[in-house]
């Protein structure tokens, strides 16, 4: 187990495994807030659902909207466990804390892969994680 | 970030959940910009009010906070609304829009906005003064009161913006502080600007070159409130620009120096350039003016021009309440109405859904509507003067 230290943008700790995105998402237009699905076309996760998932993604892009779907994506029960980036913009920053899921930033995604299980201490900004087992 | 002792309760819970989670998304978005202190806002103003933009996520944190007993501390206007909240269903927006639509305002109303629904609140209503703190959301409004005013305020989201409103401060970050409202590239204008369809296919070019930089124009020799307002919302449309500065016109201009920067250059040749970019249509089925939402001149010169004509095209002149009332009063609207217009409030061609509407291709005199309608309302677009579109 590996820990990697970043900063805490929104509280809480949860464990689970990694779905991974290399590329920005934008949660407006890019993600069916009932469903949890990512729905922007040709986007790497495109049909991937990101429910009860531990969402890492370098950061978000798109309209400010995006925050509203993450809140939305909650209320829905279809949000993931927690978000993981290289940098939280405001877009994710502000649908994070207004929904309450645990969100760290600053953590080098490079080497985690999706299927990886993370513990996420988003009170100590922080990231245990563990390889999947091949 | 220092805390005043009231911001302190505030995030502490002492006034209610609702107002703490708000607080808390000002201090972390603070954190994020290391800032080092909240600043009291004058005002606030709301985007993401058209049911087409914030969809049923954003009606349902609305009615959310508002059921939860959310109020605003500060004087708050919000955004031009998916419709005109009063002509609606004459107007043909559809049915199941406008009851979405009337639910999100109804929460807004709850949490104590302003009955108006504008992109120019500094029109009709709330006028800042040169210096003061607000956050403000909408992006050519942003642009006017930080260039035009000289008022302080970062191009918020809706969401913070409305935060902000509720606990009446914001992180003092970005264009809050002075050393960052300095200019960062000088733009040498050497064309003739006679129409505000000019001024907004300078923004839109300038918007592109300069993303989310400070401008500093240079050769611009006169420029009217119009003429400002359609210059910052095509470069806050284009590119994000959220600040410029203009020689002689805008009120911080004199106090920078613009030693060792960037210039770039725009002419004639390439302000046609803009216009060619941004007419991809030939024949409008539709006119719509007022991106920003047209003034009290901007109509009286509508009126003027169409007295006594019949207008070729339907024309929609999108507007403020406030505005319409008074143009009303003065008889324009009749006028305008006579030549087959209509002064349409609370709404605009960017935000109401005019693609469900059977139109296709739409005339603009505005450089940020010729910009989106493409993608927002997937329209073809005809960009010129207004006087143009004005031929009987």
């Amino acid at each position: 187990m590996e820990k990697l230290q970043g900063r805490s943008v929104s509280p809480g700790l949860v464990s689970g495994e990694a779905l991974v995105s290399r590329t920005p998402l934008s949660f407006y237009g890019g993600v069916d807030f009932k469903t949890g699905v990512v729905i922007e076309k040709g986007h790497e996760l495109e049909g991937k659902c990101v429910k009860g998932k531990i969402l890492v993604f370098p950061c978000g892009k798109g309209s400010t909207v995006g925050s509203y779907v993450i809140y939305g994506l909650m209320k829905s029960g279809a949000a993931p466990l927690a978000i993981i980036n290289m940098e939280t913009e405001t877009i994710v920053a502000t649908g994070v804390i207004l929904a309450g899921i645990p969100c760290v930033d600053g953590i080098a995604i490079a080497n985690i892969s999706t299927g990886d299980l993370l513990r996420v201490d988003a009170q100590e900004g922080c990231v245990e994680w563990q390889k999947k087992s091949s | 970030m220092r805390l005043s002792t009231e911001q302190q309760q505030m995030l502490a819970g002492e006034y209610g959940a609702v107002v703490e989670r708000q607080m808390r998304l000002l201090v972390r978005l603070g954190e994020l910009y290391q800032a080092e202190h909240m600043v009291n806002i004058g005002s606030a103003h709301i985007s993401g009010v058209s049911y087409k933009s914030i969809g049923d996520p954003g009606l349902e944190f609305l009615e959310d906070i508002a059921s939860q007993g959310a109020k605003v501390k500060v004087v708050t206007f919000v955004n031009p609304c998916g419709m005109d909240l009063e002509n609606w269903e004459e107007l043909g927006f559809p049915k199941d829009f406008a009851a979405k639509q009337k639910r999100i305002m109804q929460a807004f109303y709850a949490i104590g906005v302003m009955k108006a629904a504008t992109c120019t609140p500094y029109l009709v209503g709330n006028l800042p003064r040169f210096g003061e703190h607000l956050a403000w959301a909408e992006s050519s409004a942003v642009s006017f009161a930080n260039s035009v005013i000289g008022a302080r305020t970062n191009r918020e989201g809706g969401p913070s913006a409305l935060a902000a409103a509720i606990c009446g401060c914001t992180a003092a970050y970005g264009l809050h502080l002075a050393e960052n409202r300095k200019p960062q590239v000088v733009v040498e204008v050497n064309a003739k600007l006679r129409y505000n369809s000019d001024f907004g296919a300078l923004g839109y070019i300038v918007g592109k070159l300069v993303q989310n930089k400070i401008p500093y124009y240079t050769g611009i020799g006169d420029a009217d409130s119009d003429n400002l307002k359609s210059l910052g919302a095509a470069m806050a449309a284009s590119g994000a620009v959220a600040l410029y500065h203009i020689a002689g016109i805008t009120p911080e201009a004199a106090a920078m120096s613009t030693a060792g920067l960037d210039i770039v250059r725009i002419g004639e040749t390439e302000l046609r350039a803009a216009y060619a970019n941004l007419n991809t249509g030939k024949e409008p089925d539709m006119v719509m003016i007022g991106c920003p939402h047209a003034s009290l001149k901007e109509i009286s010169h509508i009126a003027q021009t169409v007295a006594g004509r019949k207008l070729r095209k339907p024309l929609w002149i999108c507007t403020s309440r406030i505005t319409k009332d008074a143009v009303t009063r003065m008889g324009l609207t009749a006028i305008i109405e006579a030549a087959g217009g209509k002064i349409v409030a609370d709404t605009c061609m960017v935000v109401s859904p005019i693609e469900e509407m059977g139109v296709k291709t739409i005339g603009v005199d505005s450089g940020k509507a010729a910009n989106y309608l493409p993608g927002f309302c997937k329209q073809n677009v005809v960009f010129t003067r207004v006087d143009d579109f004005l031929e009987g």
